[in-house]
């Protein structure tokens, strides 16, 4: 008898609650048509970067260039800047970032344990780091490749001239690693591999002569080079051992957010293409030509699509700058690689080429 | 984890690692697996804890003992490294042995060698290998004299029982340690020769050895690290162990005719033993545990081969870190055995 009634009671509540889901199903129809920030709804991590208030962006421990802290605290780096960007479109201030400095063996830990919303972090983009754990890259801010510092004294003009028996310092848990043992491989030399967890370890130990040569990517072998006693007494080799396409990476599984931190990158570099940067963003309003008037808010709803206003690229230009402002501010202007190589734009003979914001 | 698209097995053990290792005591190359990856961390752990254990042990037990000493200038130098190494934090210790070792050590063009054939570098300590010819032979003599030395030590025991004599045990073990394996060269056809490290220039200015053994400066440094440091605590263990013992004991046991020798073997050592064991356990234990230090100064121990290298290249973080632990646990938990075992075998057994 006693467990009819709770069967009945339960049939009651069954039909209350079938009513209830395809009401709220029903609104929720509605809502789709309606509003426009539906972008908003269906990304969680939007949502919660605009109720914190900050984005949460992992970066490097320091490398000069990319992501590096001065004495005051204060993050610049062409990395740094791509989450400024995210910032300035998503929260309208380019410095309310949370910067969580990570070491190459952290960062992945921390954006798949929700640690971090971007990890920009000189991170290289490939298939299985794309594919398997659970991220996902959204381009490609620098384009490197692996490179080789010695010493001057050594007479090594080339990485043809390394012998058997050769030490090679480098940071633990990067590509680096397997693409030296591909190279020295190929080349049929054995060789020492000395890694470290951070990069200031290794820049020390071989400045003692610990090792004969440093491996990681050229961008940071030069900025690394600065750091060294005597700069000067050390060259960097000509030949690039592997690609290093560097880009930002979110967590898979949020394709809004995937998308605004892609799109915050693209606009960056279509802005220098079409020559709007932060000083002439405004007066860009007016201009004539409607790629240029899209970038800067003026025409087109181009923020809607991503779930934000549309004034998002107009901020992130004026706030933060296009891909070539950042670039010279960062890298050029600090003489870490003032020769922008591959990092100039496909129209006057590098390889950034990003589709059209349209 | 199936939200965040983060998939789960142990498969990838299997899986060919593709990163080469600086120092290893098996064979290893990135052709091996990432699970042969795990064994040459485990044993490079295991190396340095054992390297760390005996020589802690060994400065712990005469530190302990000059502390006690009679003469001022040892007592005080005693306490002062005590109190010094043990109060600084491990891993600015393993800091500075590494860099302080690698700005003060010579390149190898300019090492001067120790008795010809030591050279000690900042790329290494290179010192002359053993190459072999029957090695097997020469190792089973090796045993056939441990064996017969453990029946000799029961036979005495036995006759000391029964007569009361006491049988030289040791001079007869040293004896067939040497006289074995000597016969396992002159009849079993057992060879060495000896394999001394060569200089070997690599470039205009950069010079390295070839041949003999090279112990990696990680190595060295770690290992002196960890012992100076865990040393501090076993002397302290030693001291109480000594000083546990009450005065009547060494009093009653001169008494009755013993020399200050057998008094320190006979009465003193065994009972300050059993205070000295169960801390000292503890001081093994974090030794072993302290040794994943090692990845901040690139030793390729368990933490920065397996749970660094291999967790970066697959990231398979959840499976690697659970296996790191889990190693870790069983490391410890077979230390923490053995020495209850011991500690079992040297209390007092009341009859």
């Amino acid at each position: 008898m006693l467990t009819n009634k709770y069967k009945q009671k339960g049939r009651i509540m069954f039909k209350y609650l079938k009513q209830l889901t395809s009401l709220v199903a029903m609104v929720a129809v509605l809502f789709t048509f309606t509003t426009e920030t539906m972008a908003a709804k269906k990304s969680k991590t939007l949502k919660n970067t605009q109720k914190k208030g900050f984005v949460r962006c992992g970066v490097s421990q320091g490398l000069p260039g990319f992501s590096n802290a001065d004495a005051a605290g204060n993050w610049t780096g062409v990395d740094v800047d791509v989450c400024r960007a995210v910032a300035a479109a998503v929260l309208g201030d380019a410095n309310k970032v949370k910067f969580t400095p990570l070491s190459a063996k952290e960062r992945f830990t921390a954006l798949t344990s929700n640690e971090i919303d971007i990890l920009s972090r000189n991170t290289t983009w490939t298939l299985s780091r794309d594919a398997d754990i659970g991220l996902t890259f959204v381009g490609v801010n620098f384009y490197d490749g692996q490179g080789f510092m010695v010493r001057k004294n050594s007479g090594y003009s080339s990485v043809n001239d390394f012998k058997n028996g050769i030490s090679a310092c480098t940071n633990l848990g990067t590509t680096t690693e397997l693409n030296m043992r591909d190279f020295f491989n190929s080349k049929g030399i054995s060789y020492e591999p000395v890694t470290f967890e951070k990069a200031d370890e290794v820049v020390a130990a071989y400045d003692a002569g610990r090792c004969d040569t440093y491996t990681t990517d050229k961008s940071g072998l030069a900025a690394q080079r600065i750091k060294l006693s005597s700069p000067d007494d050390h060259v960097v080799l000509p030949e690039t051992i592997s690609k290093e396409p560097l880009g930002p990476v979110v967590r898979q599984g949020d394709s809004v957010w995937e998308d605004i931190v892609r799109w915050s990158l693209n606009v960056m570099i279509e802005a220098e293409e079409y020559g709007v940067n932060s000083a002439n963003a405004d007066s860009m309003k007016t201009s004539d030509n409607p790629a240029v008037k899209r970038l800067v808010g003026a025409e087109g709803e181009l923020g809607a699509a991503l779930g934000l206003d549309n004034d998002w690229s107009l901020r992130i230009i004026k706030q933060v700058g296009n891909y070539g402002e950042s670039y010279k501010r960062n890298i050029a202007d600090t003489g870490i690689l003032p020769d922008r190589g591959p990092n100039e734009l496909w129209t006057k003979g590098g390889i950034l080429y990003v589709p059209p914001a349209r | 984890m199936e939200n965040r698209g983060i998939t789960f097995g142990y498969g990838f053990l299997s899986q060919e690692s593709s990163f080469d290792v600086q120092f290893s005591l098996i064979e290893f190359d990135g052709s091996h697996s990432y699970f042969r990856a795990y064994l040459v961390g485990l044993l490079n752990t295991i190396l340095v804890s054992v390297i760390g254990i005996i020589f802690a042990t060994i400065i712990g037990i005469v530190v302990g003992i000059a502390r006690l000493s009679n003469n001022y200038l040892i007592k005080r130098t005693a306490a002062v490294y005590v109190e010094f190494f043990r109060n600084i934090p491990l891993l600015l210790q393993i800091f500075f042995w590494y860099f302080a070792a690698l700005r003060a050590l010579p390149l190898p063009q300019d090492a001067e060698p120790m008795f010809g054939v030591f050279f000690l570098t900042i790329k290494g300590f290179f010192v002359p290998a053993f190459v072999w010819n029957n090695l097997d032979i020469f190792i089973y003599s090796l045993i056939a004299a441990v064996i017969s030395i453990i029946f000799i030590r029961i036979y005495a025991r036995k006759k000391q029982e029964k007569d009361g004599v006491q049988t030289p045990v040791l001079s007869i073990s040293i004896g067939l340690l040497l006289i074995l394996p000597i016969l396992s060269f002159l009849f079993g056809g057992v060879d060495t020769s000896i394999e001394v490290p060569v200089i070997k220039q690599l470039s205009q200015s950069g010079f390295t050895y070839e041949g003999g053994i090279k112990l990696p400066p990680e190595l060295i440094s770690l290992a002196l690290a960890l012992s100076l440091y865990t040393a501090t605590f076993i002397a302290e263990c030693v001291r109480a162990g000594v000083q546990g013992v009450s005065k009547g004991q060494k009093e009653a046991a001169a008494s009755i005719g013993l020399t200050p020798n057998q008094v320190l073997k006979l009465v003193v050592m065994p009972q300050a033993l059993r205070i000295i064991i169960p801390p000292t356990t503890n001081q093994y234990l974090n030794l072993t545990k302290n040794s994943s230090l090692a990845a901040a100064i690139a030793y390729p121990d368990l933490v920065l081969v397996f749970a660094g290298t291999a967790l970066m290249q697959t990231g398979r973080a959840i499976e690697i870190v659970s296996i790191t632990m889990l190693t870790y646990l069983s490391l410890s938990i077979s230390i923490s055995i053995f020495m209850n075992w011991y500690n079992k075998k040297i209390a007092i057994k009341e009859k």
